[in-house]
């Protein structure tokens, strides 16, 4: 893209499975605070925008937007919040740097999931509720739908699957903020419950509580502002079929689509000699084979003999969830994307501490909205 | 940087209803096939997608957005819904408006859908889930409550009258009476109606009231370079602003909205407009209530504070008057499908700036508009401005 726009400043609370010492709004506060001084703006006087993420019945109030303001010292300020993504957030703030009208935006994104006494129960909802409802189905089974078709498809096969919960839980181990971090063997996954098969017990995320805030500034601000930013180089975010009955079972084109929106504002023709390492969306671990071989960085069916072979692993030839994933960090619902990027950030700036990769440059990101959406988002950021 | 200039080229909408046969993925079919005819285009055409719509609860359906987006044509697209409570319906079309003004997309469809009447028996009863968990909710309040304090607030400051204010109600009433679409368009109604009306929550009547409603919006926003070969009558969308207040809306003095203030501030100085009260041909403020409308001309500046009921009474915000206010019928007398009749205001402008009105038309070839909404705990403020130059 023509008109640059950079991540100037990233804060954090949370990432843990309960935190009953803080609300949402505590979280928010402190991974607020940690963002502004991170990039040392003043929220009053510097930020022109405040974009948050939220869906009302993750947080058990309607119009949630209204109890965003306060902690993120923008009362009285140009709010808005989107029922998407963290990286939907991203997308449009640097949608608003580019019209020029503003020049330093804040996003917001966070997980009170463990206040949520029915999870299952709400992601039912998400059902259309004259067509899927009525059958009163764990939403998982479209998990299990998809894995098993997705596995018949490329023949991607259970081991491989369950190696992606190895090597994102063992990742896990390295980053302070990653909850779920565990040295397991491809036995030990197998050996876990089904939960809708193929979908076994261990190779769906836990969920956490977190906050993530992060500043973004156009290019002279960012400059101004900081010596490294980070750059986001290109943004993209689809819809797929929202309805079950018109969708592709075992491919994800919606993931597909947002990545080649962002590949040609980042000017990738070959995302895999382009790329250095990629956070991608592991919510259910079959998850993460489908979405890397939709991003495009490898062919359909190539992903589980590579994260077999550890050209997945942070010393592979293409690093993925360095972090530990959702597997590892655990899902952290709307907030999901934002710690994503949180880590492409870090070893962007080389933050990353025991983990850091050498030589890491580019960074691709995507996230995807959940169960039973086929709703997704890419960014690629850069130094 | 600078922003790409934006225009409305299409605009559509269903009939605002008590209670819609079609579910929400069909009105909003409905609005956005509208939409899309009247400007000649087809979903081929379109490269993202914005959606509109207020809270989950109504139709107990989470992330309603994705629900939504096949039948809002979001599918296959880049797709996106934000909502800043009842302002939703003025800022999906900001939304949409720093999506083709950043450069990103040559075409975006806005669609706004409600439909509170899933809501068994009556939606108020879902607002109870808007107030704050802690220290409101215990209280069971409802909206009507509020806005009864705050009316009574704006009553006591300026020394207003219940009469002042029922002329509001009358001439949008009347005024719907014109629109195709309109749920309590009445021609004959009149300030004693009003007053005699049941007390809800007073000093709010029934008739001071909007009516809950289903319905759908959907417009279409263009770049210049697409705009000009769509239509050679483009309506530009010249500001847009938006203010967010504190949550702790108890904290507030409701007697002004200085969230709106702040919304058509910047509005204005990005329209380039330094008087808005001689440069404003046609206001669409919010008006769920009818004392809302009056609040609104004075934060939107166009009146003085607690002077804004005489531009009723002097006949200036009549629709053949020197600044039409809500010539559509507004949400008092076309509906409040909630996030619908936001964006039923920038459609209103569309139709107005292009002499497309029909019976409602403002005389005189009106060159800029600017449409208004508001929010969440008395306390959001969305506007944008349009009109016939870019």
């Amino acid at each position: 893209m023509r008109d640059r726009v950079a991540i100037v400043g990233v804060g954090w609370a949370g990432f843990r499975p309960v935190t009953p010492e803080a609300s949402y709004k505590e979280l928010m506060y402190r991974a607020a605070v940690q963002a502004y001084d991170d990039a040392g703006v003043n929220p009053r006087s510097d930020v022109d925008g405040f974009i948050t993420v939220s869906e009302d019945f993750h947080e058990g109030t309607s119009i949630v937007d209204e109890y965003v303001p306060d902690q993120l010292g923008a009362m009285l300020k140009p709010v808005h919040t989107i029922t998407g993504d963290g990286l939907h957030a991203l997308a449009a703030a640097v949608m608003l740097i580019r019209t020029g009208r503003q020049d330093v935006v804040v996003v917001e994104g966070h997980s009170k999931a463990s206040n949520i006494l029915n999870l299952p129960h709400i992601t039912g909802h998400a059902q259309d509720p004259v067509l899927n409802r009525p059958l009163r189905l764990n939403t998982l089974f479209v998990a299990g739908m998809e894995m098993n078709r997705y596995m018949f498809e490329t023949d991607v096969t259970a081991e491989q699957v369950a190696a992606v919960v190895v090597k994102n839980r063992g990742n896990a181990l390295a980053n302070p903020l990653a909850s779920y971090g565990a040295r397991l063997s491809v036995e030990d996954v197998l050996a876990g419950e089904a939960l809708a098969w193929p979908l076994g017990a261990r190779e769906v995320a836990s969920h956490a509580d977190g906050a993530v805030v992060m500043v973004l500034a156009s290019e002279d601000r960012a400059r101004a502002l900081t010596r490294r930013p980070v750059w986001v180089l290109g943004v993209g975010w689809c819809n797929g079929s929202a309805a079950l009955e018109s969708r592709d079972w075992a491919e994800v084109p919606y993931v597909t689509k947002a990545a080649r929106m962002a590949y040609r504002q980042a000017g990738i023709r070959d995302p895999f000699g382009a790329i250095d390492f990629a956070e991608v969306d592991d919510t259910c671990a079959f998850k993460e084979l489908q979405h890397l071989e939709a991003l495009g960085v490898c062919r359909p069916g190539e992903a589980g003999p590579m994260v077999e072979d550890g050209a997945t692993a942070p010393d592979g030839a293409l690093p993925v969830n360095v972090s530990g994933g959702s597997l590892g960090m655990g899902d952290l619902l709307e907030a999901n994307g934002l710690a994503r990027a949180l880590e492409a950030v870090l070893q962007l700036r080389e933050e990353a501490g025991p983990r850091q990769l050498d030589d890491a440059d580019m960074a691709l990101v995507q996230s995807w909205r959940g169960l039973p959406t086929a709703s997704a988002a890419v960014a690629v950021l850069g130094r | 940087m600078s922003y790409r200039r934006v225009a409305v080229v299409g605009a559509g909408m269903t009939k605002f209803v008590r209670r819609a046969q079609e579910t929400g993925k069909e009105l909003s079919w409905q609005a956005s096939r509208m939409a899309l005819q009247s400007c000649d285009l087809t979903l081929d055409d379109i490269e993202a997608v914005c959606m509109g719509t207020a809270p989950d609860a109504f139709d107990a359906v989470h992330m309603k957005g994705e629900y939504l987006s096949d039948g809002a044509g979001g599918w296959n697209k880049p797709y996106m819904r934000a909502y800043v409570g009842g302002g939703t319906g003025v800022f999906a079309p900001i939304q949409g408006w720093y999506h083709v003004a950043s450069g990103l997309f040559d075409t975006c469809l806005v669609v706004c859908e409600e439909k509170m009447s899933s809501y068994y028996p009556h939606a108020q009863a879902a607002f109870l889930t808007i107030f704050d968990h802690t220290t409101e909710r215990p209280l069971l309040p409802n909206l009507l409550w509020i806005f009864a304090l705050e009316m009574n607030r704006y009553m006591q400051t300026y020394g207003i009258t219940r009469e002042d204010i029922a002329q509001v109600a009358v001439q949008h009433k009347r005024n719907a009476a014109d629109h195709p679409c309109a749920l309590l368009g009445d021609v004959d109604i009149t300030v004693e109606d009003v007053l005699q009306s049941e007390v809800l929550a007073w000093p709010v009547h029934r008739l001071d009231v909007s009516p809950v409603s289903d319905g759908a919006v959907a417009v279409v926003l263009a770049a210049e370079n697409v705009a000009r070969r769509v239509t050679d009558r483009p309506v530009w969308i010249q500001g847009v602003g938006w203010n967010l207040d504190t949550a702790y809306w108890a904290n507030r003095d409701l007697a002004y909205p200085r969230y709106v203030e702040n919304a058509a501030r910047m509005a204005y100085e990005m329209a380039g407009i330094r008087e808005p009260r001689r440069e404003i041909h046609i206001a669409e403020p919010y008006d769920p209530f009818d004392y809302k409308a009056l609040h609104h001309l004075e934060g939107l500046m166009l009146a003085d504070r607690g002077e804004a009921a005489r531009l009723y009474s002097d006949g200036i915000a009549a629709r053949d008057g020197a600044m039409p206010v809500c010539p559509s019928g507004g949400l008092l007398g076309v509906g409040n499908p909630i996030a619908a009749a936001g964006l039923m205001k920038i459609a209103e402008l569309f139709w107005q700036m292009r002499g497309e009105a029909g019976a409602r038309q403002v005389p005189g070839h009106p060159k800029r508009g600017i449409a208004q909404a508001w929010g969440d705990l008395m306390q959001v403020g969305t506007v944008v401005i349009m009109g016939t130059n870019p």
